[in-house]
């Protein structure tokens, strides 16, 4: 199995630059969840891991190799595309097969046999073997094409969005079993998704990536609660996180728009000037002895939940409240924060500059 | 397909298939005339009206393929000893003339067919091979200048072909290509080539490279991915741009007229120098055409469905 290191990695195309100095360093063993959103550079940052594409600056090492000049086919990693994933004209079969046929691996036919039987059952695809691949369905492709990619036992799983054509309840199931999968596998897997729920449910680890600079690293409990900026704060979460700006003013957050104020414990050195205030709907409640008051703009079951926007003046602010609370739209409400709860961002720089404990 | 049609709909179809009949007639007359008279008798060829009905025969074919002499006024022939088809060219007049040895002389024609097959089939290969290569590289590299390389490509086909005739004629004699197999290949290659490419790049472009990339992953090289992945793709563009790359080669009448005379001379340029030799026979013409036509018909109809979905140039998909 296989550690992978990206080194100031950039890459550009004629003048875009489509990634900057990415330094990545992912365990053997590890699930790497690489999240951003679309454009943000994930689909290159595989590419050039697999091969094919060359970056334009910057140094990759698959297992201490510097891997630079070398082609896909050396480089012994698994790559699922986001699309058009499967050979056309062959089937299930000589799908899997096909890696297993290519000259440097030099497979026997009872090994190959034996190898696409195990995917085939591991994803259990069995009854599909004799299908063309044109008639299956967008879920059972997906599993195809991970079956491609287990047959090899490669060193690396490189994954681009291999769920995002799935339907919800689908992309559940799937999510526990790829991550099942690479625990029995023992294999290094690096997973690219735009959707932050499967980031934070798969992940060991994860990197949020936006427009071609990696953002943060850490787990996803980690990037959750101290989120380096409200780039990622806004990004990682759902519902997403409430980003209020303002400034302090004698121990008290005032909310610029709106203009209303709410009860901090600490407040951090650093947050002399304009600062945006950051909440996440949860720590955001609802209760008749509440210091504001807020009209209900609208509410959205998630069924054990119920994500509710609140309306003081312009300002709008998502708090999420068990789904048993009775709230109408238009009602008057009177809802308050956690004070300790509160993530401060420079108002300049969005840099996170401090939480309140 | 539509199931469900409208009265105006309806009458839009009556019409379309009126239209298509109407074409067909047009197309089709000039095969049927030429099929009719390669197996109508010498004298009903040239008749004013045309006949329709008639008894068929073979002798236009069997004075196609051979070497004949006019009878003398007074020659003798053994008539009772000959075959029938030799017997059909003694009826009109004319004696098969013989080697030494008494083996019956072929004209000309079967041997400017076969010139013919060799020449079509060998540029149209090479035209779709090198025209294929050329397109993948153009779709799938970065080729500096790419836009510039492809409009020279197309430039070749800019003025017409028998505008150079007199300086490769040239340089052909100069060379040594006049009347060789070889020139003409040369030739109708260089005609298609820049056809096959633009027609290739068509349908390549339109190939995910996705495929080939998943290729490259899996352990293959780029030319294994090109044979395994790409050239069943291309299937369809390929059969169209073979077929297309076949009907200009088999049909070219300028340059074999110009470049060939004998041993590598093709069908075209032959068959009407037919019409010189003795009396006018338009049967003998008609059933060398007839027999000509034959190669790219069955070439076409094998690929028919390949053409089907090569003809909308990608446009429909599957
Ligand atoms: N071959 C290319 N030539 C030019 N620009 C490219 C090329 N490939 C990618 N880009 C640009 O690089 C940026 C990053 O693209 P990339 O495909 O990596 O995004 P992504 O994060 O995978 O997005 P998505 O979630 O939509 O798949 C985009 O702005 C894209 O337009
Ligand atoms: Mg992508």
């Amino acid at each position: 199995m296989a550690r992978i290191e990206l080194e100031t990695v950039s890459k550009t195309f004629s003048d875009h630059a489509a990634l900057k100095d990415l330094c990545l360093d992912i365990a053997d063993g590890e699930f790497f969840v690489l999240l951003g959103p679309t454009g943000a550079g994930k689909t290159t940052t595989l590419r050039l891991i697999a091969g094919l594409e060359e970056p334009t600056t910057g140094q990759i090492r698959i297992n201490g190799d510097a891997v630079n000049d070398w082609g896909p086919a050396q480089r012994d990693v698994a790559l699922v595309l986001q699309q058009y994933s499967l050979y056309p004209r062959l089937t299930v079969r000589d799908n899997l097969r096909f890696p297993l046929r290519s000259k440097i691996r030099n497979a026997s036919p009872a090994e190959i046999a034996e190898r696409v039987a195990y995917a085939a059952k591991t994803l259990r695809i069995e009854h599909l073997l004799d299908r063309k691949t044109d008639r299956l369905s967008g879920g059972e492709m997906q599993r195809v094409s991970i079956g491609r990619a287990i047959v090899r036992k490669p060193q690396v799983f490189l994954m681009d969005e291999p769920l995002s054509n799935l339907d919800a309840k689908l992309r559940e199931a799937m999510r526990t079993e790829l991550k099942d999968l690479q625990m029995r596998l023992g294999a290094t897997f690096l997973f690219v998704t735009h959707d932050q729920v499967e980031a934070m449910t798969m992940g060991d680890r994860m990197g949020v990536l936006n427009h071609g600079k990696l953002e943060q690293i850490g787990t996803p409990h980690d990037i959750y609660r101290n989120p380096r900026n409200d780039f990622v704060a806004g990004f990682v979460g759902s519902p997403a996180i409430n980003l209020l700006p303002g400034h302090i003013e004698s121990g008290r957050a005032v909310v610029t728009p709106g203009s209303f104020e709410l009860p901090l414990t600490t407040a951090p050195a650093k947050a002399t000037g304009g600062v945006t205030f950051g909440i996440r709907p949860e720590d955001l409640q609802i209760t008749s002895g509440a210091p504001l008051a807020a009209v209900v703009h609208d509410v959205e079951n998630h069924g054990t939940e119920q994500v509710v926007t609140l309306r003081v003046g312009t300002t709008h602010l998502r708090a999420s409240v068990p789904a048993h609370i009775g709230i109408k739209v238009e009602e008057q409400v009177r809802f308050g924060w956690s004070p300790d709860k509160v993530i401060f961002f420079d108002g300049e720089t969005g840099v996170n500059i401090g939480r309140a404990v | 397909m539509a199931t469900v049609t409208s009265y105006g709909q309806r009458l839009g179809n009556r019409v379309a298939v009126g239209m298509i009949i109407l074409a067909l007639i047009v197309f089709l007359a000039p095969i049927a005339w030429i099929g009719a008279t390669a197996f109508k008798p010498r004298n009903l060829a040239t008749t004013v009206p045309p006949t329709i009905f008639f008894a068929p025969e073979v002798s236009p074919f069997v004075k196609l393929f051979t070497k004949r002499v006019q009878l003398k006024p007074n020659e003798k022939v053994d008539y009772e000893s000959a075959p029938w088809w030799e017997r059909i060219v003694l009826d009109g007049g004319e004696r098969i003339s013989r080697t030494g040895r008494g083996e019956v002389q072929l004209s000309g024609y079967p041997s400017r067919f076969l010139n013919s097959l060799i020449v079509a089939i060998t540029s149209t290969f090479l035209a779709v091979a090198m025209g294929t290569i050329t397109a993948y590289g153009f779709s799938r590299f970065k080729v500096k200048g790419e836009a510039d390389w492809l409009f020279f490509i197309l430039s070749t086909r800019m003025l017409p072909p028998v505008v150079v005739a007199i300086p490769m004629f040239l340089m052909y004699r100069a060379v040594g290509l006049n009347d060789t197999h070889l020139g003409l290949i040369i030739l109708y290659t260089a005609f298609n080539v820049s056809f096959a490419v633009w027609l290739m790049k068509g349908f390549i472009d339109e190939i995910p490279r996705e495929y080939e990339e998943a290729a490259l992953v899996d352990g293959y090289t780029r030319m294994e991915a090109f044979f395994k992945i790409v050239l069943p793709e291309a299937a369809t563009g390929i059969a169209a741009t073979a077929v297309f790359c076949f009907i200009t080669a088999w049909n070219e009448y300028a340059f074999a007229l110009i470049m060939t005379n004998r041993r590598a001379q093709t069908a075209p340029p032959f068959i009407p120098s037919q019409v010189g030799s003795g009396l006018p026979d338009w049967t003998v013409i008609a059933s060398g055409t007839a027999l000509f036509l034959l190669p790219v018909a069955i070439f076409t109809f094998l690929l028919r469905n390949h053409l089907l979905r090569g003809m909308s140039f990608g446009a429909i998909r599957k």
